[in-house]
């Protein structure tokens, strides 16, 4: 087995690999002393490639929604601001939905971020803990005037994105491989992610419902939440909530607040 | 109790109960169906998520991408073939489309 370089021999080869106009380091030489450019440029397109090659892999919908010659465009000159920090290339990329959001010449698409949000959340349910769902049947073994103080204890895997526009719609009809027909993108949606069991199910969320969610998940007891939600939006429908996300797998486990 | 909407128990009630019945409409598996479906959906591949991005990844036509220095940004509304991105439309017939703002 070769030795491990040293950390200060990668900090020193490091630094230029994204910076094709910089020098090669000095620390890399050819044969006899000549320039080792050819070489170098190897690792340059390696790691270029290899990073933006992750992104085209967590970011399909993006991908396909702006074709692979400008996804690959702005992917790169991401990858060149915002080198990764962590070995784990699963973990790469998640700086990219707020780059696209701040990204002047997709700025006609004004959901493509959201949709990399939801992405992203995709991804990272599924590398998530794997826990039981919680049955709904769990509702029904408190007592009536008990439920109010009741604090959810929420799965690993469920996230929440919200959006102005209809990023779950456009979400869906990207990341199947379907043909999408004409989509209202004005529309807003709320996305729920979650992981019930091997597969991620993403979802749009009812009215309110993020608000519900996004409270529970801070630790609000359930009729905290459910007033936070039924102020957000007059409409809300708490029966259709609870039943969608119990549905869903949201939740791991009930705890009475007031114990 | 603050200002805002507050939920009654019996409010809470009649919603978890309403829950209960949405959910038992889909009717309970039987043990062994429960066990099987189960077992069929946990064939979870582990660790097969991003294969192969450590690899030898510079392919035809990607090559340059390391080691150019062209400035793909100023004309990167060009490279429009193939998004699906013109098929959602915004308010005032507004579709989306990449090109210079």
């Amino acid at each position: 087995m070769q030795p491990e370089p040293h950390a200060s021999y990668a900090a020193a080869f490091a630094p230029a690999l994204l910076d094709p106009v910089s020098e090669v380091p000095g620390i890399v030489t050819g044969p006899r002393g000549k320039s080792a450019i050819k070489c170098y440029n190897v690792y340059r397109n390696n790691v270029t490639v290899s990073l933006i090659d992750a992104l085209a892999a967590i970011y399909p919908a993006v991908q396909r929604l702006t074709g692979a010659d400008f996804f690959r465009a702005m992917a790169r000159f991401h990858v060149r601001e915002t080198p990764p920090t962590s070995p784990l290339l699963f973990d790469y990329g998640r700086d990219f939905p707020d780059f696209i959001a701040r990204y002047e010449h997709a700025r006609s698409l004004p959901w493509l971020a959201d949709v990399a949000r939801i992405e992203r959340a995709w991804l990272d349910a599924y590398h998530a803990a794997d826990a039981e769902p919680l049955p709904p049947s769990a509702l029904a073994t408190f007592a009536p005037d008990r439920l109010a103080s009741l604090v959810f204890t929420v799965h690993p895997a469920t996230r929440v994105v919200r959006s102005q526009f209809a990023a779950v719609t456009i979400f869906a009809a990207n990341r199947a491989g379907g043909t999408a027909g004409r989509i209202d993108g004005s529309v807003p949606e709320d996305a729920l992610i979650t992981r019930p069991d091997a597969d991620v199910v993403v979802q749009l969320l009812p009215p309110g419902g993020a608000v519900f969610l996004a409270c529970l998940m801070s630790g609000c007891m359930f009729a905290e939440a459910a007033a936070a939600a039924l102020e957000d939006t007059p409409g809300f429908d708490l029966a259709t909530n609870i039943a969608g996300l119990f549905e869903a797998g949201a939740f791991t486990s009930l705890t009475p607040g007031d114990a | 109790m603050s200002a805002k909407a507050t939920i009654s128990s019996l409010v809470l009630a009649g919603a978890v109960s309403t829950a209960l019945a949405t959910l038992a409409v889909a009717g309970p598996l039987t043990k062994a169906e429960a066990e099987a479906a189960t077992a069929a959906k946990k064939e979870k591949c582990f660790g097969v998520a991003l294969k192969g991005q450590n690899d030898c990844a510079a392919g035809p036509g990607t090559t340059c991408q390391g080691t150019s220095t062209v400035d793909f940004q100023g004309n990167a509304w060009k490279f429009v073939q193939g998004g699906t991105c013109t098929t959602i439309e915004l308010p005032g017939g507004k579709k989306g489309s990449l090109k210079p703002v």
